[in-house]
């Protein structure tokens, strides 16, 4: 289950959000930033994805070249942590619940909801490009679930009503006529 | 005059609106010209009365909740400014709610009442007093004092947290040790680490330094799962402002002796709550269990010796240096001694943190705390422990909450989740989930594990299908067995114990046709 697999370059290609917002000097800062620190592959991974949206596949030769490792030990550690990608999202990141507690209050049934909606499976982005879905294993919000994440807002006790009233007010598009 | 409104700021009361609460009471305030002083405090843990509003009156805090944010208006009309007794909402002085007046808060004295990040706040509720003696002890007095406490370690396992301490004291001083705190809590159904994190952050800061004064490490890092951004947040700034007031860095409470703290983010990888595997995440690795030995102890991370301790474990340590190990050793039962915090998740009434010496009975926690289920509906199964840890039926709720009690009956008590489930739940569904998490979760490295899940969602798809059932059902049994006794670790290793006890507890779902899943 791993993040690459995720999306289908043609769609990607044309909607990218942030194609002009990074070059390979932007990388290299942010490497440079960090690779002094012991074990600092992790969070120059985080500082990338935090300023670009993403890993671009163009980052592993530069960060293996400057932490002087092989870009399969980049690329093994990428594809190993299912928070990094490679590729950009849509403009909204929502991460589902689908652990125990959860499920205990109905959240099962909200998860498909939640597809069914969308019209997208998990580590799939919306035609649109609104939204990219996830599963998340426990936002620690356990007493309280269904719980969901948008960006970086958590949501507890959520319902499909809720949730069908927030993808309202988080889609952002205008209807096109054919 | 001013006053004073506290509205907590962690997940679980910001996830059902809090932020929201405090704009509009900041605007109804602003609209009756009244001047407010508005704290962002932790939350009681009482998380059905998220978001809990508390006022300042002259006759204490008291408390409204929950707190819907279209209801401030009204509420502040209604003379909620003045502590106002006869709104439906009020609750009065909330540390007599029978929730928490019948709780033994050891640990989590402080949640709710201080603003996390407000270091005078933490030091006129006794932080830094476990520190402060410390500072005057040797070493080896440090951790004789832990001993005495019998503090096993809460992540799950339960190893004794004085004996680890004192296998890192133990190697040669002069070469670098660490301290590492594995705030990884991926387990559904827990959060206690997190409330650690977002309500009282100075307190595992505290704990760790005191284990670095311990065992003579100057480094400590905490890793931090990047579910919880707010607790990195939290720690970041309470890491900054600890150093300024010289709790942490070169000279730890004039002692002389350094101790330095980073926060370490996780990358979404249920695995590195795994000690060993944390420890490579933190070496920039992919997180892949080590064998053991060597232990953690003699060569952790980097190699160097280290001591890997759950929050939980580490956020004890201040109270017992400042009460002495014997004061805590005082609560408990039998070789689990002092306070469990237990975690009341899932669909429950009441859920929230409970801490209590250990040895109350499950069923005490379900029905006097947890009121019953969320959906009124009766219960059928509680999953103490995480995802790696039994669904109990009724007739165990009567176990009192005791490492060896549940261990006896083939449970564990982990890191204190409670997981409720109405008389709704399909537990071959949960069967089939326990597998299929391990099936996404397994680090890879060892075929039982990262085969054997695959394979033990198909076994259970063929038994809900009814194919072959009998055969299926001895395989399944055969494919558990391998799974407990090849896998490197506790992901394959304990994965089949959920399973194991739908097959033992509840066959008649196991046999049953799958439900469909009710949109």
């Amino acid at each position: 289950m791993h993040m690459s697999e995720r999306a289908d370059p043609k769609t990607t290609d044309t909607t990218l959000p942030n194609a002009g917002d990074w070059n390979t000097d932007t990388i290299r800062e942010e490497v440079a930033a960090l690779q002094h620190e012991p074990g600092a592959l992790l969070p120059i991974l985080h500082a990338i994805q935090d300023r670009i949206g993403y890993v671009p596949e163009a980052a592993i030769p530069i960060i293996a070249d400057m932490l002087q490792q092989t870009r399969a030990d980049i690329h093994g550690v990428i594809s190993f942590y299912h928070h990094f990608r490679t590729r950009p999202t849509g403009s909204n990141v929502l991460e589902v619940c689908r652990a125990e507690a959860c499920q205990a209050r109905g959240g099962r049934a909200f998860e498909r909801h939640v597809q069914e909606r969308l019209g997208v499976g998990y580590h799939d982005t919306t035609a649109d490009n609104e939204f990219t879905l996830e599963p998340v294993y426990c936002l620690g919000n356990c007493a309280c679930g269904p719980s969901i994440r948008v960006n970086n807002d958590i949501i507890g006790r959520m319902t499909p009503q809720k949730f069908d009233q927030l993808a309202d007010k988080l889609t952002t598009s205008v209807l096109q006529l054919k | 005059m001013t006053t004073t409104i506290y509205v907590p700021c962690d997940t679980t009361a910001l996830s059902l609106g809090a932020d929201r609460v405090a704009q509009e009471l900041q605007l109804a305030a602003a609209a009756q010209s009244r001047d407010i002083r508005l704290v962002r405090n932790g939350s009681r843990g009482l998380f059905w009365l998220e978001p809990l509003v508390e006022v300042e009156t002259p006759h204490g805090r008291v408390a409204y909740g929950p707190v819907e944010p279209d209801q401030i208006e009204a509420l502040v009309a209604g003379g909620l400014l003045d502590g106002n007794a006869e709104h439906p909402l009020y609750l009065g002085d909330i540390a007599q709610h029978p929730y928490l007046k019948q709780q033994q808060r050891l640990t989590f004295a402080r949640i709710g009442i201080t603003d996390p990040i407000c270091i005078d706040d933490y030091i006129a509720h006794g932080g830094f007093a476990g520190l402060k003696q410390a500072a005057v002890m040797t070493p080896q007095e440090i951790v004789d004092e832990v001993k005495t406490s019998g503090l096993r370690g809460r992540g799950g396992a339960a190893f004794p947290a004085g004996i680890k301490w004192q296998t890192v004291l133990d190697e040669p001083q002069n070469q670098q040790k660490y301290i590492v705190c594995n705030a990884d809590e991926g387990d559904s159904g827990t959060f206690a680490d997190r409330l650690v994190m977002e309500c009282d952050p100075y307190m595992l800061i505290e704990g760790m330094t005191v284990a670095g004064l311990a065992v003579g490490a100057t480094q400590g890092f905490i890793y931090v799962r990047s579910e919880y951004l707010l607790s990195q947040k939290l720690l970041d700034e309470a890491i900054r402002r600890a150093e300024a007031q010289g709790y942490l860095g070169d000279n730890v409470c004039g002692t002389g002796r350094a101790f330095r703290l980073d926060v370490r983010l996780g990358a979404g990888a249920y695995i590195c709550g795994e000690e060993t595997s944390l420890l490579e995440s933190l070496e920039g690795k992919r997180g892949l269990v080590r064998s053991k030995p060597p232990l953690p102890a003699i060569k952790g991370l980097f190699g160097q010796p280290t001591v890997v301790n759950n929050v939980l474990s580490l956020a004890a340590v201040p109270y017992i240096l400042a009460h002495g190990g014997k004061a805590y050793a005082d609560y408990g039962m039998g070789r689990s001694l002092g306070t469990l915090p237990i975690q009341l998740a899932g669909n429950i009434k009441q859920g929230g943190l409970i801490e209590l010496a250990f040895g109350v009975t499950l069923r005490k926690i379900l029905d006097d705390f947890g009121a019953g289920t969320f959906t009124g509906r009766p219960m059928k199964a509680v999953q103490v422990g995480g995802p790696l840890m039994a669904y109990m039926p009724e007739d165990q709720w009567d176990t009192p909450m005791d490492y060896e009690a549940f261990a006896k009956l083939g449970a564990g008590i982990g890191h204190g989740g409670v997981v409720v489930f109405d008389d709704t739940v399909d537990m071959a569904e949960q069967a089939r989930f326990a597998m299929e998490f391990c099936a996404v979760e397994s680090c890879g490295k060892c075929t039982p594990c990262r085969i054997g899940s695959v394979r033990g969602v198909e076994v259970i798809d063929r038994i809900r299908a009814g194919d072959d059932r009998d055969n299926n059902l001895v395989l399944l049994e055969e494919l558990c067995e391998t799974m407990v006794d090849g896998s490197l670790c506790a992901m394959g290793g304990m994965t089949p114990f959920p399973v194991q006890s739908v097959m033992k507890y509840f066959p008649e779902d196991l046999m049953a046709s799958p439900r469909p899943v009710e949109a």
